[in-house]
């Protein structure tokens, strides 16, 4: 790691290698696109938000005297006649997971250069978050359905459904303007935009792979909400 | 010799991230799967208590920190970049201590002037 230099500046390794690099009076993120970097500091702000709802979550869960719903009966689905508690949270979860893998793949064959498999893995990750999505609408249409409002349901704490259409609608729109851009990108990857350089939108940055990075980290920034919403949301 | 020098420190600047093999990717793959199971397993077995909790938390951490460190590449980042975006977190731990606080004074307020009917 020590040999590797930048525009003539040694990386140190560590920590010691953060202070120079902070302190370099230069640019601070060595070696990160500067795309990269700015797509870490929205994800990071976008972190306090999740953040934000979920601990109001916390707030309200915890100072309600009403018994809070128990969530593995209400997201509960009928197998035949059996209820089989959170399986649609379940599915959901994998399907997330699955299309947080082909896309983790995708960016690595972008970075090889291999446009046809990256296109192809990016598409596989559009169609996995357009699932996601769907069995959420479904998800919502049937506690709707059920009666659950945001000021009131039949099953416990009337907070609950503020808080479900809330955390979930949050992370579900964010998934839809994932997906929206996934396909945006699998156009680009297939149409051959990061070979030809071509300029994108909004920027003069000339076309590269290092966008496939960019989306990736906002679409398992997707899949990382979700770790958290299913462990506090539903399993909690 | 100074020229080709500055050729290759340029084209290392070019190169990005390099590519990892494809195997860490497939096993973070497969451990994501595998925690998302055991997590649902909590519930399926109806663990209760901070058994529960504990487990929870556990498989949480560990999915949200392998998303981190392997699929958003962080394992592999300067830590200039790590820092910066890990740090800040200390703050959200620190306004969950806030509001637990402030939750259990609502709830005592509410059983001691709702439901005990005040002084």
């Amino acid at each position: 790691m020590s040999e590797q230099k930048i525009d003539g500046f040694e990386l140190k390794p560590g920590f010691k290698g953060m202070a120079s690099d902070t302190g370099s009076d230069q640019t601070m993120f060595k070696g990160v696109h500067w795309g990269k970097a700015m797509m870490w500091i929205f994800l990071l702000s976008d972190t306090f938000v999740f953040s934000c709802f979920l601990i109001s979550y916390m707030k309200g869960r915890g100072s309600t005297l009403v018994d809070w719903p128990n969530t593995s009966e209400v997201f509960s689905l009928h197998v035949g006649s059996v209820p089989v508690p959170l399986l649609l949270i379940a599915i959901m979860t994998f399907v997330l997971i699955t299309s947080s893998g082909t896309m983790a793949l995708a960016v690595k064959y972008g970075y090889e250069k291999n446009r046809k498999m990256c296109g192809w893995l990016i598409l596989a990750t559009a169609v996995g978050g357009l699932t996601f999505v769907g069995m959420q609408v479904f998800e919502w249409s049937k506690l709707i359905h059920e009666g659950v409002r945001p000021w009131g349901n039949p099953f416990g704490a009337s907070q609950f459904g503020s808080f479900f259409f809330m955390i979930t609608g949050f992370h579900g729109f964010h998934v839809s303007i994932g997906v929206i851009f996934l396909f945006i990108y699998t156009y680009k990857v297939f149409a051959g935009h990061y070979e030809s350089k071509k300029r994108g939108w909004f920027t003069k940055m000339k076309g590269d792979y290092v966008e496939i990075e960019i989306l990736g980290l906002y679409w398992h920034f997707v899949d990382l909400v979700w770790v958290f919403i299913f462990a506090f949301f539903y399993l909690w | 010799m100074d020229e080709t020098n500055k050729m290759s420190e340029t084209a290392k600047k070019e190169e990005q991230t390099s590519t990892q093999k494809i195997g860490i990717y497939l096993w973070i793959w497969l451990l994501l799967f595998v925690l998302s199971f055991f997590s649902y397993m909590v519930d399926w077995y109806q663990f209760q208590g901070m058994l529960r909790w504990s487990l929870i938390l556990f498989f949480m951490f560990l999915k949200a920190g392998l998303i981190m460190a392997f699929f958003m590449h962080l394992f592999w980042e300067r830590y200039a970049l790590v820092n910066v975006l890990l740090w800040p977190m200390t703050a959200i731990a620190c306004f969950i201590f806030l509001m637990t606080a402030e939750f259990k004074y609502t709830v005592f307020s509410r059983l001691f002037y709702f439901v005990v009917g005040g002084a």
